[in-house]
């Protein structure tokens, strides 16, 4: 029998509730931000509560999420990967929503709050390009501005995203400082908004940043969680014994988990890219705006992260994934570029279904615990398709296909 | 090494008390250091050309404050090795002769230690500490620290805070009142924003603390207009663009020397 975790925290909140009124979870979260955005994460936080109160906002979301994105996702029972890693697999079919990935749902909830509160433009930064490209969907719906920032490296490596923002008329600008990679995305987005707060929205794509967006985002997806715990009550007759999803920033754990982090037994897994493990490999810090587990050197100068998947290629994490770390309710894991190469085509080959690099980790874990995982159901929250990593693992599996 | 500290906010009242307008520059600390000169050398250069305090810069990998000139500054500066303890180090022997202010992000303060960090830099001379990730919501437990170790923590103001959040700001501002300039990250800009007179003004209005303004002051005259108002400038960018383009001390100077002439005249 798996240990049986307290579902929930000594003071009897609940394990994914609200935040403190510091915008913390635990130790981790809080807003180190620019005085200049001080005023505008106060308004964001009201408009936000507003909002989520209001059941008129909530009907036009859920309608949007079920007539525009395709929502709810599947769930899919997946035999043939079973039969292979020894253990009953399910998939939380993210990917198949419109954009591909599990990011249109928080950014379908931004862009209604940015217009509610009269805001014209969107501000975002984009790693693997999906929340670039969810965000320029979003503005293309709603008819405003749209301005994704997007590192110089994954420009190259994610031509296709490029183009499908572009095409959907946001502007895309490289960041090219630093690493050129996501965190540096991160910085420029905050620099345009420091300048534009006043206009613009900062529609950030992850669970993380400065309070409210760590909570914020979190509830835009925890529609994952609950549709997913009902769809495994239906399936199963209750909650599988395991759930598991990649972390980056980590938006879709944050949504998978929020449906059962309160579910006395379901173990909760977090996957990290290895060269990118902010709770693996960090120890706490400061950056992006929040305290949470940073992979940094010994002066506190952030460290480039190193992964295959530039969607996972962040050296922070999000403050609440560093809360469920600390207190023992999630456990996070490292897996090599290697093993998500293999899993990137296990997938592919067992339930013909090619998975985003990002989401592969989950499953590149799950390959490996087998062992530990035999005999057992392992819900996967498959966060989003792969077309778009298509061209790049042309070259890495040039000389396996 | 050690050295004593002045006292940045006695030193720049007591300009403001004798009719003088005050000048800080900023400077990135590390930046051209070893085989390339030392960088104190153009520390010495403003401050002797008429700087009442110098805040220097100590680098950081993800500034998100800074516009594409400090920005490169920090990235050259960190490439030949700059540290925390190394700059504050290079601080504790430099006697430029006026107040020093160190501004950095503040995950450098955290991994250092609060009260380390504030120890070490009171220890090295420096008088004042400007954190610019660091709002008022975040910054009781690094001024505790400050506080305990004789530093001063200079509050940054922008134009979006209301009323009621300025009068809590300056309530808790050491050393100066840094008015952020516009929205926006540090830079030239070719005009002064009339953001600028209007944050110096509803700052000097409910405070004695001296107000000066940053962020986009870009010149002389843009410095004596704001001065109208306010009580003193920072200049960081065209200083900071004066370095990586001569790399010379005395271009430097001359830099400041053309702020603290126009000042003067006023």
């Amino acid at each position: 029998m798996p240990p049986v975790t307290e579902p929930v925290s000594a003071s009897g909140e609940p394990v994914m509730g609200e935040p403190d009124p510091t915008g913390r979870f635990g130790d981790h979260g809080g807003r180190f931000v620019p005085e200049s955005l001080m005023p505008a994460l106060i308004e964001l936080d009201a408009a936000f509560r507003d909002a989520w109160a209001d059941p008129a906002f909530r009907s036009e979301l859920d309608e949007l999420l079920r007539s525009y994105a395709g929502r709810p996702s599947p769930l899919t029972d997946c035999h043939r990967l079973s039969e292979e890693v020894g253990c009953r697999v399910l998939l939380k079919r993210e990917d198949l929503n419109h954009t591909g990935s599990h990011k249109i749902n928080n950014v379908l909830g931004q862009a209604l709050l940015a217009r509610r509160m009269g805001k014209t433009r969107l501000v975002a930064e984009t790693g693997a390009g999906q929340h670039g490209v969810a965000t320029a969907t979003a503005a293309a719906l709603l008819g405003m501005d749209c301005l994704v920032y997007m590192g110089e490296v994954d420009m190259a490596r994610q031509q296709l995203n490029v183009f499908r923002m572009r095409l959907l008329g946001a502007e895309v600008t490289p960041a090219t400082s630093g690493s050129r990679t996501l965190k540096d995305a991160v910085n420029e987005a905050m620099r345009d908004w420091v300048a534009t707060v006043e206009s613009s929205h900062y529609c950030l794509g992850s669970v993380m940043g400065p309070h409210p967006y760590p909570w914020m985002v979190r509830e835009f997806h925890r529609v994952i969680g609950v549709e997913a715990a009902a769809q495994c009550d239906d399936l199963l007759g209750g909650p599988p014994d395991v759930v598991v999803a990649c972390v980056g920033g980590g938006s879709n754990a944050a949504g998978i988990f929020s449906g059962f982090a309160e579910v006395p037994g379901v173990e909760l897994v977090g996957v990290e890219p290895a060269g990118g493990a902010a709770i693996g490999g960090g120890v706490p810090g400061i950056v992006h705006g929040m305290h949470s587990y940073l992979k940094q050197d010994e002066f506190g100068q952030v460290l480039e992260a190193e992964s295959i998947s530039a969607g996972l290629d962040y050296p922070g994490v999000g403050p609440e994934h560093s809360h469920l770390a600390d207190v023992g309710r999630a456990r996070y894991e490292p897996v090599t570029d290697d093993e998500v190469v293999d899993a990137f085509v296990l997938l592919s080959r067992t339930e013909g279904i090619i998975p985003a690099l990002e989401s592969a980790h989950a499953l590149a874990w799950v390959s490996r615990a087998r062992a530990e995982l035999a005999g057992r159901t392992v819900l996967i929250n498959l966060s989003g398709r792969g077309d778009k990593d298509v061209a790049q693992m042309m070259d890495v599996l040039a000389d396996r296909l | 090494m050690s050295a004593v500290a002045l006292d940045l906010e006695a030193t720049l009242r007591g300009r403001r008390d004798a009719g003088a307008k005050t000048l800080v520059p900023y400077l990135t600390g590390g930046l051209f250091a070893g085989a390339d000169g030392d960088w104190t050398d153009v520390l010495r250069s403003v401050a002797s050309a008429g700087a009442d305090a110098v805040e220097v810069g100590i680098p950081f990998s993800d500034p998100v404050m800074d516009g594409p000139v400090i920005q490169q500054a920090s990235e050259l500066a960190l490439a030949s090795g700059a540290t925390p303890p190394g700059i504050l180090d290079e601080l504790a022997g430099v006697d430029a002769g006026v107040p020093l202010a160190v501004m950095t992000y503040v995950n450098l303060v955290y991994r250092f230690g609060y009260e380390r960090f504030a120890a070490t830099a009171r220890r090295c001379g420096v008088a004042a500490a400007i954190v610019p990730d660091l709002p008022l919501e975040e910054s009781e437990p690094w001024c505790a620290a400050a506080d305990g170790a004789g530093i001063q923590t200079v509050m940054l103001a922008a134009p979006t805070a209301p009323d009621e959040r300025l009068e809590r700001i300056v309530a808790r501002a050491r050393g100066f009142v840094y008015a952020v300039g516009l929205m926006g990250v540090t830079g030239e800009r070719a005009a002064l924003a009339d953001s600028a007179t209007v944050i110096a003004s509803r700052l000097k209005a409910i405070t004695d603390v001296p107000v000066l303004v940053g962020v986009g002051i870009s010149s002389p005259e843009q410095a004596v207009e704001v001065c109208e108002v306010a009580d003193g400038v920072v200049v960081g960018t065209a200083l900071v663009r004066r370095v990586l383009e001569t790399r010379s001390p005395e271009a430097a100077g001359e830099l400041i020397g053309s702020f603290r002439d126009a000042l003067d005249r006023g």
